[in-house]
């Protein structure tokens, strides 16, 4: 029998092999990733000056331990070439992979702006254990950083770095810490929260450039209203893109992402999709959360009982500690309002439907606790 | 009284204060959370918790 066919060694991935051994011992499962093959947590990478962890001490588990612990085969460094859904055939640079299944858990890309400047091929992402691993590389004996983008990614790193020592600049256009997803009163909250530890914010204005310094060490980032920030690294948070790349040359129907049904079946027979390169249904929701409901159910389907996935509710935790955050996003395009309640950095805003009834919320500083019990009053995502 | 981590999120569950608001009185010992609990934050089951020393 064919094997099944993995690609992706991140959360997905691995969780999908760990939640199938569980059910079933025997059929032959092999990972493909282009990546080392360690076994880490991604949302472990925006905590690691705070609790003091290399990217060596942030790794569970060497490919070989994998491999041995989940009996599977485990190919490191390999770059998929194509797939063949006709035949079933994984295409690899010098050789092909017939599947039983194949299991898409391919993450997603960083998106960095256009920028200009000579030192743009300088300016790190950390969306990997390997990236990770050099971005640490690169601070070591240095003491200053400049964040591009305010969202999750950025706000977490900026509080990290922050507790590591470094002196941070964090630049957002949108205005405003994690603008797509709070409303303005505990954005404010957040604000002052990583403001209290000596971030910097600039609002506003866009990057435009990275240079290196010609006065000295270090790197100077050119802002679109003509602030220059020096810094010695420059780390760019700007967003995540589903990669959905090989899936579309395959012919599988994608959007933004790998479009998959409740069952998390790919547009193919025996295809299926999950974690950040998925949408389910409409739901491209890049957390950890839906990842782990995602492999439990697809672990089932794998071993031969059909199992839709069930997103209940799916709040997001910001690993802020400088001002906690917890959110759950009201579904986009309803109509409705934010009901704001502040007590210093402790904002409790719920978004209700026209209706009066609850349906998303935002929760900042002493208030995160509520969240358990809103929850409670929240309509599942997706039943 | 310990604490033990999520190694997925980093979600920590502390013995003393348990975890009223799912039905987890405080002192409940890590033992004695239901097999099937999971991490309310990431959803990852016991045994991607490990124990850690504060």
């Amino acid at each position: 029998m064919n094997p099944i066919v993995v690609i992706g060694s991140g959360l997905a991935g691995f969780n999908t092999v760990k939640e199938f051994r569980k059910l079933d011992k025997e059929t032959p499962v092999v990972v493909l990733t282009a990546d080392d093959g360690r076994n880490y947590s991604k949302p472990m990478l925006s905590t690691g000056f705070t609790k003091e962890k290399t990217a060596d001490e942030l790794a569970m588990a060497t490919p070989e331990q994998v491999a041995e612990q989940f009996n599977v085969t485990v190919r490191t460094g390999v770059h998929v070439a194509g797939i063949d859904t006709d035949k079933q055939r994984v295409l690899l640079p010098d050789d092909h992979l017939d599947y039983s299944a194949l299991v898409l858990a391919l993450g997603a890309d960083t998106w960095t702006p256009p920028l200009e400047g000579d030192a743009v091929g300088e300016v790190f992402s950390v969306n990997d254990l390997m990236d990770y691993g050099r971005f640490r590389q690169a601070l070591d004996g240095k003491k200053s950083v400049t964040i591009l983008g305010g969202g999750l990614i950025g706000c977490e790193f900026a509080n990290d770095l922050s507790n590591g020592g470094f002196q941070v600049s964090l630049v957002e256009p949108l205005g405003r810490c994690l603008p797509m997803l709070l409303p303005e009163a505990a954005s404010a909250a957040v604000g002052r929260g990583l403001e209290s530890l000596g971030v910097e914010f600039h609002f506003g204005p866009l990057a435009k450039a990275v240079h290196r310094d010609r006065n000295g060490e270090g790197l100077v980032t050119e802002l679109s209203d003509g602030t220059h920030l020096k810094s010695d690294v420059v780390l760019s948070a700007i967003g995540l893109r589903p990669r959905i790349d090989i899936a579309k040359e395959a012919g599988l129907r994608t959007n933004r992402g790998i479009l998959t049904d409740q069952q998390l079946r790919a547009s193919a027979d025996n295809v299926y999709a999950l974690g950040d390169c998925a949408e389910v249904e409409g739901h491209v929701l890049p957390y950890v959360l839906p990842l782990m409901a995602s492999a439990r159910a697809l672990a089932k389907t794998l071993a031969g009982e059909a199992t839709p996935v069930s997103y209940g509710v799916m709040p997001v935790t910001i690993k802020t500690p400088a001002c906690p955050v917890v959110v759950c996003p009201p579904p986009e395009e309803l109509d409705g309002d934010w009901e704001v309640e502040e007590d210093g950095n402790s904002v409790r805003a719920l978004f209700r439907d026209r209706d009066g009834a609850l349906r998303g919320y935002a929760l900042t500083g002493e208030v995160v606790k509520e969240k358990l019990k809103l929850n409670k009053e929240l309509p599942a995502l997706m039943p | 009284m310990k604490k033990w981590e999520c190694v997925v999120c980093g979600f920590i569950y502390d013995e003393e204060e348990g975890l009223p608001e799912e039905g987890i009185e405080p002192g409940t010992k890590w033992e004695d959370v239901p097999e099937d609990w999971v991490c309310p934050d990431c959803g990852v089951g016991k045994e991607d918790f490990e124990m850690i020393e504060i």
